[in-house]
């Protein structure tokens, strides 16, 4: 067995472009359930109408990658304001039930024919990262190394793209979280009624924190669009909403480097059984074997560690409520 | 908490620590030789009637038709109700009579079937929770909800209203929101000292016992700067030593000018610090009155507590009345 190889993959799968655009959509997921609360099982769809917002602006109508970003923005607040308004008002749980069909519904509905001339359906969109890779500084087919870590120009491109909007997408949720906006969002978080009863206008609250982790959501199926120029409405299956929460939970909730510490990790362990199931198990079906692995360790996650790395165990016993 | 058919207190000052039981004793004789020397508050109710919705001089809540109804069951019905300025009205009944039902309606937190209200003259019907309580009418909530993961300092500041640094885009600028989250912060402290909780200004709330989360509940609501605060049970699950710590602030909020309402069960406390009581049984308003009214008022004894029981008479507030 290549040790070395696996290994060497692995390290390179932690920093890669996907490692960037999970940690990207969940950060949008941290703001969402870490520090407001929301159950949001349905992040993938943000990610779709975020990827599904640059290919049919770009592919469809011909118009720039640019306003394909700005379209894919909009559509991620559209789809937060859709979910968000009739759900907010009422339990937690409502939310949860409404984003994971939603989820579902879009998934299909791109998939269908009756939205074929956009969506091309299940025959594939794309590719609608052109302009974008105009713009690589870097040799798209070289390959660039340092020790065991290695990219190829493209995905080095996307990756300092995408890595940057993390940064950046960290240092404003930092910025929001240390402010007062943040504390009314934390109130909501452990008791919206108390919040109510301070005069905090939570609904309005929970709308803004869906509108902004969704839009993150949004950005990160644009990048995901920018590293797989052809995007299938298969791409968005649940399965990643759950990577999601791993990632969220597995790095702590409601810390600020908890999703792109999770999403670091998870890619390095997920890329090791992607490389070691087939080799270990030659001719199994490894691909479900890895999705089932990912679910176990949510389970145990939960139960064992609930607060996360850098979560506090001490802050996860207080109890709630 | 006490049950409602226990009003006396003497059940309790027989299983807690006596100690404590007589220095509660003791505040409690206090409190009601305070009383006996008529506060703003109660001279300024002296003429009136004690009849179920009568006028008062000077009413911050009005409270009209207010009903609500859970499919056939009426929970509450108040024709009409008034709370005077600057007093200590409290609520009364037994469990089940409508007092927090009637105290969700009229903060907002729950819908009424039918009914007007307003508050310092401007209608407040319909107005959502958390509206009213920017306006000054504040509640508290009868099972403690102190937000366990955050610290006693941000419970605090949490209550200030009117916080820059609360809207989205000013919140990312931290020079438009410090100067004021420092004014906040100084108000804060003096009130957690205030209320004795300065030494746990920076501990999670969720470590504190459930005493100290009834007093950060209060200071809480007081960091709104309320021109009513509405306490719904303060004393429930809390010792005699800490009860005579709350009941003095309630006493000086009022002293200072904040009109207060509480449901409570505990009648020497009722009896001690009210200016003025309102009895609800099943729903409805039955007698309201100034505390001497209320002992002696035949309806409240047989609602209340059954034909075959009396509230503690003024000669024996020590709470041995059977």
């Amino acid at each position: 067995m290549d040790w070395g190889g696996i290994f060497s993959s692995a390290l390179s799968d932690m920093l890669g472009p996907f490692a960037a655009i999970y940690a990207l959509a969940a950060i949008g997921l941290n703001l969402h359930f870490g520090y407001t609360g929301l159950l949001n099982f349905g992040q993938v769809a943000f990610m779709l109408v975020g990827a599904y917002g640059v290919g049919v602006s770009v592919v469809t109508f011909g118009l720039s990658v640019w306003w394909g970003f700005l379209i894919a923005v909009v559509a991620s607040v559209v789809l937060a304001l859709i979910l968000g308004i009739p759900t907010l008002r009422l339990r937690g749980d409502y939310l949860a039930i409404a984003t994971i069909a939603a989820g579902e519904v879009l998934r299909l509905f791109f998939n269908s024919s009756y939205l074929q001339p956009l969506t091309n359906g299940s025959f594939g969109l794309g590719p609608s990262n052109e302009e974008f890779t105009a713009m690589n500084p870097f040799v798209g087919n070289k390959t660039y190394g340092l020790g065991p870590f290695g990219y190829s120009g493209a995905a080095l491109w996307v990756m300092v793209v995408t890595w940057a909007l993390v940064i950046l997408g960290s240092i404003v949720l930092f910025l929001l979280m240390r402010s007062p906006w943040g504390r009314v969002l934390r109130s909501v978080r452990e008791d919206e009624l108390a919040a109510r009863s301070l005069g905090k206008n939570v609904y309005n609250y929970k709308l803004q924190s869906l509108v902004l982790g969704g839009v993150l959501g949004g950005l990160a199926g644009v990048m995901y669009t920018m590293e797989v120029p052809t995007q299938y409405p298969s791409n968005f299956v649940p399965e990643v909403t759950f990577y999601l929460w791993v990632i969220v939970i597995l790095g702590g909730a409601g810390r600020i480097l908890g999703p792109v510490l999770g999403s670091i990790i998870f890619w390095f362990v997920f890329s090791i059984l992607g490389s070691l199931l087939p080799e270990l198990f030659p001719g199994a079906n490894t691909g479900a074997t890895r999705i089932a692995i990912v679910g176990v360790v949510l389970m145990l996650l939960m139960v064992f560690r609930p607060a996360g790395i850098l979560g506090s165990r001490e802050e996860m016993r207080l109890e709630v409520r | 908490m006490r049950s409602a058919d226990d009003p006396s207190g003497a059940v309790e000052s027989e299983s807690v620590d006596p100690t404590l039981a007589a220095g509660r004793e003791e505040v409690l004789h206090t409190l009601q030789e305070q009383h006996d020397e008529p506060t703003a508050a109660a001279r300024a109710l002296a003429g009136v009637e004690a009849v179920p919705g009568v006028p008062k001089p000077d009413p911050i809540l009005v409270a009209q038709q207010v009903s609500r109804r859970f499919g056939g069951l009426t929970a509450v019905q108040v024709d009409h109700l008034e709370v005077q300025r600057g007093t200590i009205t409290a609520l009364i009944g037994p469990n089940g009579a409508g007092k927090s039902t009637f105290f969700n309606l009229i903060s907002g937190f729950d819908k009424p079937s039918t009914g007007t209200w307003s508050f310092d003259g401007r209608d407040i019907t319909g107005v959502p929770a958390y509206r009213i309580a920017r306006m000054g009418m504040v509640r508290t909530f009868q099972l403690t909800k102190a937000l366990t993961r955050m610290t006693a300092l941000e419970n605090m500041m949490l209550g200030a209203t009117g916080q820059r640094g609360e809207r989205f885009l000013p919140s990312l600028f931290r020079p438009a929101w410090r100067e004021q989250d420092k004014e906040i912060e100084a108000r804060a402290d003096t009130l957690l000292a205030r209320f004795n909780l300065a030494h746990m200004r920076d501990d999670f709330a969720g470590t504190m016992s459930g005493g100290q989360r009834k007093l950060l509940e209060m200071a809480r609501a007081m960091m709104v700067e309320p021109a009513l605060i509405m306490l719904d049970e303060p004393m429930a699950g809390v010792n005699p030593a800490l009860t005579q710590s709350l009941l003095g602030h309630i006493q000086a909020l009022r002293d200072e000018g904040t009109t207060i309402i509480l449901v409570e069960h505990d009648m020497d406390v009722i009896m001690s610090i009210s200016d003025w009581i309102v009895c609800f049984a099943e729903g409805a308003v039955i007698a309201e009155g100034r505390p001497d009214d209320i002992r002696s008022n035949r309806a409240v004894v047989d609602a209340y507590l059954g034909a075959r029981r009396a509230l503690p008479t003024a000669a024996s507030d020590g709470g041995q009345a059977q």
